[in-house]
């Protein structure tokens, strides 16, 4: 059933440019950077392997404790690198120039990791957190067999969206239901099942998304974007992990920016929950409205797979086409801050 | 009735956590005074994590002298009144000493999980010059009985993970099963009669998480 947007996704990749930081440089002269094509749904202890070859004879002697920064802020591992680029880059850098170390992790900022089995791990426990929010439970991923969850991480950590095209079903996620899909999805073989809650009527419809939300938050306009300046510890993003949860109305379109909106409630004018297009046009008193606005803060950018979003895209849509394989939707978006 | 502050099926809503929260700190402060009280942490600081008109937060209870692991009963927890003082100004009186002899300080904090709908343990370890605590040298200040618990119980199970909000390592205990273990609670209290007030929810939660970690908490503190 991939479709060409998931193909896409699974297809995203991010030319990085490796250096070796020069505390770990025990050779002369010091070796160029590596350059190594990344899976934007992938994670950066995955690439040692290709990294490793590169440095291995500039390395001091001694235990490899492998992790990268860019420009100084280590990078947490366990984020997709995809996810990484489109946060960290306001002005996507190509290739993305990232310093790799094999000593001095610094563990009292970064969990550890002990390569592959670390991020399998992270995998496994986002899709199992996944399909508690999705499903209510967790039961099906607990309930594969070790060699099927072995088989779905490794589609992912090769790239392989056939493969993984014939595992998922397995998992039993149920979908959100969407316009556009709804036609592929009457002849799919497969039996989807909204992942709603219908009312006695079936008209109401309510659904529960997995999210993680990345915002970095500026406090004036800037004229381009490659002025925004980037970030000096993790503390200047604010991480939200939680679902979106949202009603299906008939006639009514649940928007990419409700869906925001919904996490990040200082960006909307009242706390209603009615779709924002209207909902800024509804101010009577221009006075009032003003007041509001300079008070709002304002979502300047939101990235989802590189892609700069068109925030009236219906949410459904996104979800479905644009989640990583452990059916997180990450999102970067870039704010001003409203001011006080 | 206001469906929000209700505990249904085992799992809180984030309003219900705020409730639940401030009942559990009060319950403590009255009746627990061994220990330092738990503070409310409200995320509102931290630029842009709020959400709807209800504060957010989470609850922290930090800089526990911990000197030990002993099954001892009641009584010998009250003795030791370690020499180092934390930076709290009534002495601690929860203290025993622990294999190396040396001061172990403990931060716990509550946090509400948006995605399983119920409260999950954060703690970490460390000495008095700051460095972190592994879980091996932890988990031989956690009671004896509860690290054998840990190593049995597939509910129990303690990870390394990244604070939700602080950007740090930091041990978390799994919520995964926790909304069970709290229906059964609640059922002696269906059975008595009522439903599990949410003011109740943490104290529950509590009486049987705060077990692992060596914390007790007086029975007083369920009625």
């Amino acid at each position: 059933m991939a479709n060409e947007a998931v193909k896409y996704v699974w297809e995203g990749a991010i030319p990085l440019q490796i250096h070796l930081h020069k505390s770990d440089v025990a050779s002369h002269p010091s070796p160029p950077p590596a350059l190594v094509l990344a899976p934007r749904i992938g994670y950066l202890p995955l690439l040692i392997p290709h990294i490793k070859p590169y440095f291995k004879d500039s390395l001091p002697p001694g235990e490899d404790s492998i992790w990268f920064d860019y420009k100084g802020v280590p990078l947490k591992w366990y984020i997709p690198t995809g996810v990484l680029f489109d946060l960290l880059c306001a002005e996507p850098e190509r290739p993305w120039n990232l310093t790799v170390h094999f000593r001095g992790y610094p563990s009292n900022i970064l969990i550890p990791c002990e390569g592959e089995d670390s991020v399998k791990w992270n995998f496994v426990n986002s899709l199992k957190e996944a399909q508690y929010i999705i499903n209510g439970n967790c039961k099906n991923v607990m309930n594969m067999s070790q060699s099927d969850q072995e088989d779905l991480w490794t589609s992912v950590m090769n790239g392989d969206l056939d493969a993984y095209t014939k595992l998922s079903p397995k998992l039993k996620m149920a979908t959100i239901e969407d316009e556009f899909s709804r036609k592929a999805s009457l002849s799919s073989p497969q039996s989807r099942q909204g992942a709603t809650e219908m009312d006695v009527a079936g008209q109401i419809k309510t659904a529960r998304v997995p999210v993680r939300l990345y915002v970095r938050s500026i406090n004036q306009d800037f004229e381009n974007i490659e002025d925004v300046p980037g970030i000096d510890t993790w503390d200047d993003i604010s991480y939200l992990n939680r679902p979106v949860e949202f009603l299906r109305e008939e006639g009514k379109c649940f928007t990419l920016r409700n869906a925001i909106e919904s996490l990040l409630p200082e960006f909307i004018g009242d706390r209603a929950q009615t779709s924002g297009e209207e909902r800024s046009r509804d101010d009577d008193n221009t006075e009032e409205a003003d007041g509001l606005l300079r008070e709002m803060g304002e979502i300047k950018l939101a990235r989802i797979q590189g892609i700069e979003m068109k925030l009236e895209i219906p949410f459904s849509w996104v979800v479905n086409n644009l989640m990583n394989p452990e059916f997180y939707l990450h999102i970067s978006v870039l704010v001003k801050a409203p001011q006080r | 009735m206001n469906s929000g502050r209700e505990v249904i099926d085992g799992r809180l809503t984030v309003e219900g956590f705020s409730v639940a929260a401030r009942a559990f700190a009060d319950k403590w402060k009255t009746h627990n005074q061994s220990l330092p009280p738990w503070s409310w942490v409200p995320l509102i600081n931290r630029t842009l994590l709020l959400s709807n008109q209800q504060e957010e937060g989470y609850l922290s209870l930090e800089n526990i002298l911990i000197l030990s692991s002993l099954e001892e009963s009641t009584e010998d927890e009250s003795l030791n009144v370690a020499t180092e003082c934390s930076e709290k100004e009534e002495p601690v009186d929860h203290t025993i000493l622990n294999q190396e002899n040396e001061a172990h300080y403990y931060d716990f904090h509550i946090v509400y999980s948006a995605s399983y709908k119920v409260p999950v343990l954060y703690f970490r370890g460390y000495c008095s010059g700051g460095q972190p605590l592994s879980l091996d040298v932890i988990k031989k200040d956690l009671p004896s009985c509860s690290v054998s618990l840990l190593l049995q119980s597939k509910w129990t199970f303690i990870t390394q993970e990244e604070h939700p909000y602080l950007n740090r390592p930091w041990f978390k205990l799994h919520p995964c099963g926790t909304e069970d273990w709290i229906k059964l609670l609640s059922q002696s209290s269906i059975s008595a009669g009522c439903q599990m007030p949410v003011e109740l929810y943490l104290v529950s939660w509590f009486s049987v998480v705060g077990q692992v970690v060596g914390l007790r908490i007086p029975l007083e503190m369920l009625n």
